[in-house]
C-alpha cells in the first residue's frame, strides 16, 4: 500500500443499482490502492461486490460515488468513449468464458485489439505472433477456437490481453472453466507475465489455490473490503 | 479507422458465409428482377420500332373507313383509278401501290397451305421494303394483262416446296394455275406478331379478276421520296381523295391515312409503360430484399451480442462498432447487387434470345440498381448497427 506511486487508487467508491425502494447497494465505500507490478487476487462470496468492483476497475462501469484515479488521472467522470480508449491502451481483459471470436483464427483473435488501435498490418502480425509465442502457442496461429482445448483457448485470450502491452491485466475467474492441470498452467503463465513483464494483475477468483499465486489477497464481503493482506510469496 | 473497420467487417462476413449469402439473397433477386425486366422491356421496345421501320421508309397507308383496323366496313373501297390519280397529281412520291388482300389456299402437288394473296404492283415491293431473294418481280405486260404469275414469301415456299427453289414451278390457287416467278427475302414476324413471310403477291388485275371479282382496292401504300415531305403528301392525298369520293366540306373523311411512325410511337409508348410497370414491381421486391437485410442484421446483432461485448471491452469505440455493422450491411447489399447484375445479365441474354428480341445492355439501370442496393444497405443497416453500438459491454459479455 504505497501512497503517491499508486497505479490505481479507489477512494470511497460506492455503486448503487436501481433507485428508491428497489435500490441495491453493491459497493458501500471501497478504498483500494494498487501499485504498479502487484498481483492482486480479489476473493469473496457471491454478491460480495467483487464483480462490480472488477467492472469499475476495468472501466467497463462507472461508480455511483467516489473517486477512481488511474495513473493519477480521475476516470470516474469519463465518457463512454474515453473509457473505451483507456481500455484500449492500458487494460487487458481475460474472462472465465475465454470470449474469443468463434470461427476466427487464434492469430486474428489476438490481432483484434491492435486493429482497433490502428496498427499497420505488418507490425500487427508480428506482435500477434510474438504474443502467441509468449503464451506457448507457437504453431497454433491458424487454429480457430473450436480446434483448441480450453486451456489453449484461455492462452489465446491472454495473448489477446497482453498484445497491446497493457499496464493492467484484469482476469475474471480465469481458471473457472478449466481442470486443475490447465488451471495451474494458466496461473503459472499469469504469474510469469506479472513477474517478467511487470504487468499489474487484478484477478477475481473464489479458489484459494489460485489466490495463492497472487502477492496480495483482498477479501470482499457485503460490498466492503473485509481483509487486505500480502502473501508470503509466489506459490 | 475506415480501413481497419472495413477489415473487421470483411472478416465478420467471412466468418458467417452461409448467413451472409442468405442475407443478400433478397437483394440479389430484387436487383436481378429489376435489371431483367427493364432490359427485356427495352429490347422489346427496340424490336417493335425496328420492325415498324422495316415496313418501309417514309410510308403512308390509306384505308377506307374512319379507323385503323375493324370498323372500316361501311366506307367504300378505293378504285383502280384512285391509284392513277394519286400517281399523276401528287409530287414527291416514289411509289404508289394498290393492295387487295384475299385469303386463299395455295396447292403444290400433294401439299396445300392457306395463305393471304395480295394483289398489287411492283411498287408494292418498293413501298414495303421487300427484296426479291431469287427470281424476278412482275413485268409491265404481266401487270397490265393480269397474268397468272406470283412472287411468294419464305413461309409459303417452305410449306409447299420445302428447301427447293420454287421459281419456275406452278402452284394452284383456287381454280387457276399460277407460275412462281420470284421468292421474297425472309422478314420474320411483324410488330403485331403476324408472319410477314406468309404471303403470295400477284398483279392487281389477276387478283381482281380471278379472286375478288371486282375492281375494289382495299388499301393504298404510298412511299414518299423524303421524310420531310410526308406531312405535305398526307394533306394532298387527303384533299384529292375527299374530292374523288365526293365528301362534302362539313363531312368527315371516310378513309384514313396512317403513318407508321405514329404506329411506332404508339406501340413503343405502350411497351415503355409496361417496362416501367414491371420495373416498379421488381423494385418493390428490391425493397423487400432490403427489409430482409435489416431483419437478418437485427437477428445477427442479437446473436453476436457477446462478440460485440468483447469488441467493446477490448476498446472499440461506439462509432467503430456502428461503422463495422454498417459496412457489413453495405458490403453485403452491394455484393448482392453485383451478384444480381451478373445473374440478370445471364438471364437477360438467354431470355432475349428465347423471345427473339435484341439484348440491349443498359449501363444506366445496372448502375442505378447497384447504387440502390448499396443505399439499401446504409438505410436498413443503420438501425441494427446503432443497436449494436449502444450495447452495454457488461450486459453484452454476460449474454449467453
Amino acid at each position: 500500500m504505497t501512497g503517491a506511486a499508486a497505479l490505481i487508487r479507489l477512494s470511497a467508491i460506492s455503486k448503487t443499482y436501481g433507485s428508491g425502494q428497489a435500490a441495491f447497494q453493491a459497493l458501500k465505500g471501497i478504498d483500494l490502492s494498487v501499485a504498479a507490478g502487484e498481483f492482486v487476487a480479489i476473493m469473496g462470496p457471491s454478491g460480495s461486490g467483487k464483480s462490480t468492483a472488477m467492472n469499475i476497475l476495468g472501466c467497463l462501469d462507472t461508480p455511483t460515488t467516489g473517486r477512481y484515479e488511474f495513473q493519477g488521472v480521475a476516470v470516474e467522470g469519463m465518457t463512454r468513449n474515453q473509457r473505451a480508449l483507456l481500455r484500449r491502451h492500458y487494460l487487458g481483459f481475460v474472462f472465465q468464458g475465454f470470449n474469443l471470436l468463434a470461427r476466427t483464427t487464434a492469430l486474428e483473435n489476438v490481432e483484434l485489439p491492435l486493429i482497433y488501435r490502428g496498427d499497420p498490418a505488418g507490425s500487427r502480425h508480428q506482435a500477434a505472433r510474438a504474443a502467441l509465442e509468449q503464451v506457448g502457442l507457437k504453431g497454433w496461429e491458424h487454429h480457430s477456437p473450436n480446434e483448441l482445448s480450453g486451456g489453449q483457448q484461455q492462452r489465446v485470450a491472454i495473448a489477446r490481453a497482453i498484445v497491446t502491452r497493457p499496464a493492467v491485466l484484469l482476469a475474471d475467474e480465469p481458471t473457472g472453466n478449466l481442470d486443475s492441470r490447465n488451471s495451474r498452467e494458466i496461473m503459472d503463465l499469469i504469474a510469469a507475465l506479472n513477474r517478467d513483464l511487470g504487468i499489474t494483475v487484478l484477478m477475481v477468483t473464489h479458489e484459494p489455490d489460485m489466490a495463492a499465486y497472487a502477492s496480495r489477497v483482498v477479501h470482499f464481503v457485503d460490498g466492503l473490503v473485509e481483509s487486505d493482506r500480502h502473501n508470503g510469496g509466489h506459490a | 479507422m475506415l480501413w481497419n473497420t472495413l477489415l473487421l467487417a470483411l472478416r465478420a462476413i467471412r466468418r458467417n458465409l452461409m448467413r451472409s449469402f442468405l442475407t443478400v439473397l433478397g437483394i440479389v433477386i430484387g436487383v436481378a428482377a429489376v435489371i431483367t425486366m427493364v432490359t427485356l422491356g427495352n429490347g422489346a421496345t427496340q424490336s417493335v420500332s425496328d420492325q415498324i421501320a422495316g415496313m418501309g421508309s417514309n410510308l403512308l397507308m390509306l384505308r377506307p373507313g374512319q379507323r385503323f383496323g375493324p370498323g372500316s366496313e361501311g366506307a367504300p373501297n378505293f378504285k383502280d383509278t384512285d391509284i392513277e390519280a394519286i400517281r399523276n397529281q401528287i409530287g414527291s412520291i416514289e411509289a404508289v401501290a394498290p393492295v387487295v388482300n384475299k385469303t386463299a389456299t395455295a396447292v403444290y402437288q400433294a401439299k396445300n397451305w392457306s395463305t393471304v394473296v395480295t394483289g398489287s404492283s411492283n411498287d408494292y415491293f418498293q413501298a414495303g421494303n421487300w427484296v426479291i431473294a431469287s427470281g424476278r418481280s412482275f413485268s409491265e405486260a404481266e401487270e397490265r394483262a393480269g397474268k397468272a404469275v406470283c412472287v411468294i414469301g419464305e413461309t409459303v415456299r417452305d410449306k409447299l416446296f420445302g428447301r427447293r427453289n420454287p421459281v419456275g414451278s406452278e402452284i394452284r390457287i383456287k381454280q387457276f394455275a399460277c407460275e412462281v416467278i420470284g421468292l421474297l427475302k425472309s422478314r420474320g414476324q411483324s410488330a403485331m406478331g403476324s408472319d410477314q413471310d406468309d404471303a403470295v403477291v400477284m398483279p392487281l388485275h389477276t387478283v381482281q379478276r380471278r379472286l375478288t371479282g371486282n375492281l375494289d382496292v382495299n388499301m393504298i401504300m404510298i412511299s414518299v421520296r423524303n421524310s420531310a415531305a410526308i406531312d405535305a403528301v398526307k394533306d394532298q392525298v387527303t384533299r384529292l381523295l375527299r374530292e374523288r369520293r365526293n365528301i362534302a366540306e362539313n363531312e368527315e373523311d371516310d378513309f384514313r391515312v396512317m403513318d407508321p411512325r405514329q404506329i411506332s410511337e404508339t406501340l413503343t409508348g405502350t411497351t415503355r409503360i409496361l417496362t416501367m410497370l414491371l420495373g416498379a414491381v421488381a423494385a418493390v421486391s428490391l425493397l423487400v430484399g432490403g427489409i430482409g437485410i435489416m431483419n437478418i442484421m437485427l437477428v445477427s446483432v442479437t446473436e453476436r451480442t457477446r462478440e460485440i461485448g468483447i469488441r467493446l471491452a477490448i476498446g472499440a469505440l461506439e462509432r467503430e462498432v456502428l461503422l463495422q455493422f454498417l459496412i457489413e450491411a453495405v458490403v453485403l447489399s452491394s455484393l448482392g447487387g453485383l451478384i444480381g447484375i451478373a445473374l440478370a445479365t445471364g438471364a437477360t441474354i438467354g431470355l432475349a434470345r428465347l423471345m427473339g428480341i435484341p439484348f440491349l445492355f443498359d449501363a444506366g439501370i445496372n448502375l442505378l440498381s447497384f447504387l440502390f442496393s448499396a443505399a439499401i444497405g446504409v438505410l436498413f443497416g443503420f438501425f441494427p448497427a446503432r443497436r449494436a453500438a449502444r450495447l452495454d459491454p457488461i450486459e453484452a459479455l454476460r449474454h449467453e
